[in-house]
């Protein structure tokens, strides 16, 4: 049982950096984006891509990606999704569900629907031993480890950096933040902007821990937004939690039966969904 | 006599195709605090916001500085130096008081106003630095809105109806603190609903009935009469 | 000064005498057409209907959702359980499965009612997810593989074609004239107020909540409806064609690309959504690139749609529901 709670909390790690590239957007700009799971597959693509064509290892992979990762989603942000942000949720869900739908089908034309993965040089299978009977893999870890920083990294960043209030004051109200001076156009895109990263590091470590596939995105999206949900929108930690509670409920799930897995983690949120509509963890907004 | 620092020249504003300002000519000049009245849904507020940018108008109809600002973007203008304390106060929710007022520096213009010269024009604040804001009384968020828009450094600081849901004496509290404020040459916009405090405060009164001019004067010289006639219409 | 509030302009009966036509025309079509045209037809209603429901969801309702496959797939199956399971008549399974549709979404609204906005869109999906992920583990529909419709066995393979036509057709009409005599019925103009402000439209003493609930029943009848049609005709159903994503998918492009907010924008839609798919789908991958592309730039640039724009640019409303004030 023990063991099954660990591969839990780790696949939760995995979970929460999917999260948090969700609960970024929305928190700042409330926006949807439905694309997250086919961003983060075909940043894993890009990642096998480079690999064939470079032959660098992943961590040097992993670092080259995020500026480009960075610039796409600032520039995606200021060209595309901008001029869809209103009152109206409509026009950035058609968008980001169109783009879902493009970006699985050129990857299909480009790559065909074979799930490929980025070779780690063995990483994806080193594991070591806690006691006699608990085996953990590396990779997981390293996750894990990831999430933790990542989650930190933006509590602090929203926290106590000038960026971060200005991502709390365009998203408490932006006509206001404007009179202070800030420009929401460049706000909105440094957010998606880092949110583009966090999507670049998740397809990174989807396509080394398993393959990725063009016809993957939408689940991970699901699995985002269930671990958002169960944790409580307006907090990271929260997030963090709410990965944590999804990877749990999937692992029990699979230890039943493999195909039970996804079942009993989308079980999970619904029963979470039913009687903690806030979450675990909400956070008194208005 | 200097040269106005805000002026508008037969100032015409939309919302969408609907007209809500009528060619309205103002002036503001450097140190002067002037008053707007009207009732509800005159247009002051609408007129803050061709002002300050939130609404664009016609280049040519809005004047600041010298240069034509009508369709500047609001960053631009606060840079500028125009600041507004809005309507409402509209603190941001999810910051404490030292945080809201930090927000007032974004535009980094320089000047007398810090965090320090905030706290000891209202030392109330300094108490609640770290307080949420929304945990704050009428009158304390308002003066955390006031400090916010100081710490911009302004020289044009405009006021939106900062007596509204307040008791009477906050708003004499708040009044009186207003020379404190203005003593080196900045321009202050006063618009109210009330027309004694209006007044009372300013040098020129300024009143919008229906998105128009319908009175202009130097405070002391308007008559009750006229006033209220000009404020309603009649 | 004579003010009077218009229902109708000129045009609008014209395009109305054109509409009743068109459908008597239609109506006669297996006397003079051929099976191949009668299958495309049940296809294309369904599609239109789908986009109807996801149009009065999204464009009137104010609520997008990604998850109306879920009442599709649960109107085919249902329609199925009762013909291969129960030995019903499938031409009747048809409006009960819609009605089976409708009462799954009242408890299904307890749960998504809690979301709102972009999250409301995604957790229909998770919802429809779950339904697909039971109903593949149901042997007697077949589980994952899903299985054939049986019931038709025994019956004329003309009768079928013919029957399956005209209650599509029928299904049709219905939706059109249903949902065009609603809005423009005082419910209707309730909740094209509570669209554009629910809180404007509470203090005005509409009930928002049972407002937005019906419209979800509804759809879910409409998407029903259509997913009973569809598998009717198609006599086979699996968990990943009913509960597919594709489905919203191509509602969605319908609605967008046809004009949203606007009934004669699915028709418009889904004309060109057929025209489309039957000289282009054969391209697979592109064609989807293609749709989703065009609903992107539609979206960002021509936010009301092919009917929206002609009624900018020309002043029609071939089906409006709007009252207008003339004054003279």
């Amino acid at each position: 049982m023990i063991e099954t709670i660990i591969q839990g909390l780790l696949l939760g790690g995995l979970y929460c950096i999917f999260a948090l590239g969700l609960s970024l957007m929305f928190g700042v700009m409330r926006l949807t984006n439905i694309a997250l799971g086919d961003q983060i597959i075909i940043s894993g693509f890009i990642a096998i891509g480079i690999a064939a064509i470079l032959g660098l290892n992943v961590l040097l992979i992993g670092i080259c990606i995020l500026p480009i990762a960075f610039i796409s989603g600032y520039l995606f942000q200021r060209m595309v999704l901008n001029p869809t942000l209103s009152k109206d949720p409509l026009p950035s869900l058609v968008v980001t569900f169109g783009l879902s739908i493009v970006i699985q089908n050129v990857l299909q034309e480009v790559f065909s629907a074979n799930p490929r993965s980025l070779d780690s040089g063995g990483l994806n299978t080193e594991s070591f031993s806690i006691g006699a009977d608990l085996h953990i893999g590396v990779l997981p870890v390293i996750i894990f480890i990831t999430a933790i920083i990542c989650t930190y990294g933006l509590q602090l960043l929203f926290a106590k950096t000038a960026l971060g209030r200005s991502f709390r004051a365009v998203s408490d109200d932006k006509e206001v933040a404007e009179l202070m001076g800030m420009s929401a156009k460049k706000v909105y895109a440094t957010a998606t902007g880092i949110a583009f990263c966090l999507i670049a590091i998740a397809g990174i470590f989807q396509s080394i821990r398993t393959t990725v596939a063009p016809a993957d995105g939408p689940s991970l999206l699901l699995f985002a937004f269930e671990a958002v949900i169960i944790g409580g929108m307006g907090s990271f930690w929260g997030t963090f939690v709410g990965a944590m509670v999804l990877g749990i409920s999937q692992q029990i799930g699979f230890k039943f039966d493999p195909g039970w897995g996804i079942w009993f983690g989308h079980l999970v949120f619904i029963i979470i969904l039913f009687i903690k509509p806030n979450g675990l963890f909400p956070k008194t907004k208005g | 006599m200097s040269s106005a620092i805000i002026e508008t020249n037969k100032l015409n504003a939309h919302y969408g195709d609907a007209k809500v300002l009528f060619d309205i000519d103002f002036k503001l000049y450097p140190g002067e605090i002037i008053g707007v009245l009207g009732a509800n849904g005159a247009g002051k507020s609408t007129f803050l916001k061709a002002i300050t940018g939130l609404l664009k108008v016609s280049p040519e109809m809005y004047t600041l500085k010298g240069k034509h600002a009508g369709g500047m973007e609001p960053g631009d203008i606060v840079k500028q130096g125009v600041a507004m304390v809005p309507e409402g106060r509209r603190l941001f929710p999810s910051m404490s008081v030292e945080e809201n007022l930090l927000m007032g520096s974004f535009a980094g213009r320089k000047g007398r106003w810090d965090l320090k010269a905030i706290y000891d024009l209202f030392p109330v604040l300094k108490e609640k630095r770290n307080v949420p804001s929304t945990s704050l009384s009428g009158g304390q968020q308002q003066m955390v809105a006031i400090g916010r828009a100081l710490m911009s450094n302004p020289e044009v600081l405009l006021c939106d109806e900062i007596s509204l849901g307040l008791a009477p004496v906050i708003i004499k509290d708040i009044y009186d603190s207003l020379p404190n404020i203005v003593s080196d040459g900045m321009s202050v916009v006063v618009v109210e609903q009330d027309v004694t405090v209006s007044q009372k405060c300013s040098q020129r009164l300024y009143c919008l009935q229906e998105g128009r001019v319908s009175l202009e004067g130097k405070s002391d010289e308007l008559t009750r009469e006229q006033i209220s006639q000009a404020y309603f219409g009649i | 000064m004579n003010a009077e509030v218009v229902r109708n302009t000129g045009n609008n009966y014209v395009g109305i005498g054109l509409a009743v036509l068109v459908v008597i025309a239609a109506a006669t079509l297996p006397l003079w057409g051929n099976a191949y045209w009668m299958h495309e037809f049940v296809n294309i209603a369904c599609f239109f209907i789908f986009a109807m429901m996801w149009n009065l969801l999204a464009g009137y309702g104010g609520m997008v959702s990604v998850g109306q496959q879920a009442f599709f797939g649960i109107g085919g199956y249902a329609m199925l359980a009762m013909g291969n399971l129960a030995g019903f008549n499938p031409f009747i399974t048809v409006p009960l499965a819609a009605i089976c549709a409708a009462l799954l979404s009242y408890p299904l609204s307890k749960l998504a009612f809690r979301l709102h906005g972009g999250y409301f869109a995604i957790g229909t999906w998770v919802i429809s997810e779950v339904i697909r992920l039971s109903v593949a583990n149901i042997p007697a529909v077949g589980a994952g593989a899903g299985t054939s419709l049986t019931a038709f066995r025994g019956m004329d393979r003309t009768m079928r074609q013919y029957g399956t036509y005209w209650i599509a057709l029928a299904c049709v009409v219905a939706t059109i004239v249903l949902i065009y005599l609603f809005l423009r019925s005082k419910q209707g103009l309730a909740l094209q107020a509570i669209r554009d402000s629910e809180v404007a439209a509470e203090s005005q003493g509409i009930n928002v909540k049972q407002m937005k609930l019906a419209v979800y029943v509804v759809a879910a009848f409409g998407c029903g409806l259509a997913g009973a049609l569809y598998f009717m005709s198609n006599l086979r159903i699996s968990p990943d064609a009913a509960f597919s994503v594709n489905w919203t998918a191509f509602g969605i492009f319908i609605v967008m690309i046809g004009g949203i907010g606007r009934i004669e924008g699915p028709i418009i839609g889904t004309i060109l959504f057929w025209l489309i798919n039957h000289y282009f789908s054969d391209y697979g991958t592109w064609y989807l690139i293609g749709l989703g592309s065009l609903a992107i730039l539609m979206t960002l640039f021509a936010k009301e749609g092919i009917a929206g724009l002609t009624h900018k640019r020309f002043g029609w409303d071939v089906l409006p529901t709007k009252r207008i004030f003339k004054a003279s």
